[in-house]
């Protein structure tokens, strides 16, 4: 099981690997054209049709904030009024009724804030124009939000002028990016035999004579863009593991790779952008190095087997197979786990509740650091911040100014930083409290012990880390549950783009100087360690007596004979 | 007061390509090249209705079928869902108690895995050739069929879902159960 194991990984990862790099140029050449004429600027001048006058001028990064906060505040609201009307509205063969107003608030700041969160089951509330028009829409621009912002920051690094225009920029990711691949990725999926029909469930009645009602609807389109915008969204309740979502081993691959495609394919475009390429590949190998610490620890503690049928005649040569689908062969769970939660992505490929207790901390991990590789364009955004307090960090160690590209770091920035990655964990840790002490909490779980904190735990940060993944069993669909994550999906999406946007902002404003030999190099394994340092005390360390309390006490309460 | 504007012009843009357009351009596709995937995989009777989709788990009692894996949402292809319970559970164990009691599994013939162990949708169409084989012969006692005849039925429709790149051998429980039913038809 190991080798096959090992060599699922090498295909997947390396595939993508591979992928990235022509495509993280690709996406350079399209976000941040060179050159007024020719080449992808042949598109800005239909991009400023569309966009109108506002497009006309170049924002700095308070003008960039604000143009981005209006097109999302549009967003959530022609969202919500889609979800809210849907009764009304056509493309609804199963009759689809109303939905409360608390879901539909969770609902739509979990699109809008690409985290993906779902306190509601598809097949069960969703008509086909909500899934189309409201969730499979915002799956498209709100990923685009993100690499926008990506460029933006990246262009202030690089010295310009100005960050660019965010309504252009929004429509080169849409329209550029996203969408080719998104149509590639969906032919495939439609190929491999996803469902994509504008028909209502089947009704069949089965061999032994029941009535079974088959849901499907409009899959292969949605699934594509759910995987490629780290969106992680599923058509139906139980996500990919449902088999109209990844009917196949191979579709499962696909999806696999799709999960962290566009995520590397940012280092590589930051890297384009601010001209230099070599600290991109370090950034990069830290990120992967994170990826795969987990990923081995992940398989390793999934090959042990379900505790709960210990005493039982039947066989545990197999691993914990509950929560998981035979097709996708036994180390899927746990590596799809670990890639869904390096990415904002939070799409599932079995149930994590039912991972064992080790293998479920994993995810947790790489959401408490903020998810190594990240969201579409916002993981690099989040791992600028972590550069940015590793360089002062080690500034401060030597004695020497703290500078990244030939900007002096100084105090206000790194507030900036520090406050932004705090949010994070203030958001996780204190929702969870008050949660663990509260009937809003305990009255929704759906295991006891540790395991019933570790589902609130999850629940919190999967929220903050924008993923969208859960402990399903918990039960969510509750108004504390729906407003209290709500709000935190919206802050923990918004401040981390706005205050690096401000730090760049900040940098900005200051005389850039040349690098010389007393500058601290950001291109080598020096650097690679010190940003290594600082993402594991600063990411897990905040969070590693909260896990002790959930999973870690669950494994040696149990797991441990 | 240009961003509202400009917004809601790259709304109905958006709207317009990345939603009608593209959700357009994959539905025609699907049409035109797996129309029968395309609508779901379904497969009908000859009188031309629906048994169920080959993709899509099926609950199965009686002894003269092969059975699926549990399903903790009853096969509700309506409403799909797993378990979420933890490994560690004792509802697990109780649910498992239940099944291996139904197969009258002993030490000395332990239960497949998968057999005690429900899939994240709860509607996972697949057993492996070991769980099948593991029920060959209750299925071929109310059958009434020789156990090889059986068996080779089971090694007829076995497949490895990522060839070389899975050790598992499966098979299709609906599909397996409709050749049985072929089969005494023929007869």
């Amino acid at each position: 099981m190991v080798t096959y194991a090992i060599l699922f990984v090498i295909i997947i990862v390396g595939t993508t690997i591979a992928l990235s790099w022509p495509l993280g140029n690709y996406m350079k050449w399209a976000m941040d054209p060179e050159s007024a004429e020719g080449g992808a600027a042949r598109f800005t001048r239909a991009f400023r049709w569309i966009g109108g006058r506002v497009t006309r001028v170049q924002q700095d990064w308070k003008r960039y904030i604000v143009a981005m906060l209006i097109f999302n505040l549009v967003m959530f609201i022609v969202s919500y009024a889609i979800m809210a009307l849907q009764q009304y509205l056509p493309l609804n063969p199963d009759a689809r009724g109303a939905i409360s107003a608390d879901l539909i608030f969770n609902t739509a700041s979990s699109f809008t804030s690409n985290t993906n969160l779902q306190h509601y089951s598809g097949e069960v509330s969703m008509s086909y124009l909500s899934q189309l028009a409201a969730l499979m829409w915002l799956q498209f621009v709100s990923a685009a939000t993100g690499i926008a912002a990506l460029a933006a920051i990246a262009r202030g690094l690089a010295g310009r002028k100005d960050l660019g225009n965010f309504f252009v920029d929004v429509q080169r990711a849409t329209f550029l990016v996203l969408l080719p691949l998104a149509l590639v990725v969906a032919i495939l999926m439609v190929l491999g035999g996803l469902p994509m029909t504008l028909q209502g469930a089947a009704h069949a009645m089965t061999l032994e004579g029941a009535e079974q009602i088959i849901a499907r609807g409009p899959v292969a389109a949605f699934v594509a863009i759910k995987q490629l915008g780290t969106n992680g969204g599923g058509f139906f309740g139980p996500n990919s593991t449902h088999p109209f979502e990844n009917p196949t081993f191979w579709t499962n691959a696909l999806e696999m790779i799709s999960i962290i495609l566009i995520p590397m394919a940012c280092v590589w475009m930051f890297g384009r952008i601010v001209g230099r390429t070599r600290h991109a590949a370090v950034v990069f190998a830290v990120m992967l190095a994170l990826v795969l610490i987990r990923m081995a620890f992940a398989v390793g503690f999934a090959t042990a087997p379900t505790e709960a049928f210990d005493q039982l005649p039947i066989a545990q040569n197999a691993g914990n197979l509950e929560g998981k689908e035979l097709r996708f062969g036994a180390t899927s769970g746990p590596t799809w786990a670990v890639l869904t939660t390096s990415t904002s992505n939070g799409s599932v490929g079995a149930m994590h509740d039912s991972l064992n207790p080790l293998v479920g901390l994993m995810p947790m991990i790489g959401m408490w650091l903020n998810e190594d590789l990240g969201g579409v364009g916002v993981g690099m955004i989040n791992m600028f911040l972590y550069i940015v307090v590793a360089v002062f960090i080690a500034g401060m160690m030597i004695g020497r100014t703290p500078e990244y590209l030939g900007w002096r770091v100084e105090s206000r920035e790194v507030k900036f930083a520090i406050v932004a990655l705090l949010a994070h964990g203030l958001f996780i840790l204190g929702g969870t409290a008050i949660f663990a002490v509260t009937p809003w909490g305990t009255d929704t779980l759906n295991n006891v012990g540790p395991h019933g904190f570790s589902e609130m735990l999850y629940e919190f940060s999967s929220a903050s880390a924008n993923n969208g993944s859960g402990f399903e069993g918990l039960g969510d669909n509750t108004v504390p549950w729906n407003v209290s994550t709500g709000i935190v999906m919206l802050l923990a999406r918004f401040i981390p783009i706005i205050l690096p946007l401000a730090i760049v902002g900040s940098l900005m404003a200051k005389r850039r100087t040349a690098e010389s030999a007393g500058t601290l190099g950001v291109e080598d394994g020096t650097f690679a360690g010190m940003l290594l340092v600082t993402i594991v005390i600063v990411g897990a360390l905040t969070f590693f007596p909260a896990a002790t309390l959930g999973p870690v006490a669950e494994h040696f309460m149990y797991m441990v004979k | 007061m240009d961003s509202l504007l400009g917004s809601l012009r790259l709304v109905v843009v958006t709207m317009l390509i990345c939603v009608a357009g593209y959700a357009t351009v994959i539905w025609g596709i699907g049409q035109i090249l797996t129309s029968s995937t395309a609508q779901g995989s379904l497969i009908m009777a000859p009188d031309g209705k629906i048994v169920g989709s080959r993709l899509i788990a099926q609950n199965f009692t009686e002894a003269k079928y092969f059975w699926p894996r549990p399903s903790a949402v009853d096969y509700n292809a309506a409403a799909a869902g797993g378990s979420n319970k933890s490994p560690t559970s004792t509802d697990l164990t109780k649910r498992a108690e239940e099944i291996v009691s139904r197969y009258g599994a002993k030490a000395a013939n332990p239960l497949p895995p998968e057999l005690a162990a429900a899939s994240g949708a709860g509607l996972d169409p697949h057993i492996s050739v070991n769980a099948a084989m593991y029920q060959a012969k209750r299925v071929a006692e109310a059958r009434g069929l020789p156990l090889s005849q059986v068996e080779t039925i089971i090694r007829e429709s076995e497949f490895a879902p990522g060839g070389f790149l899975t050790p598992d051998r499966l098979v299709n429980v609906l599909e397996l159960n409709l050749a049985l039913d072929r089969l005494a038809a023929a007869q």
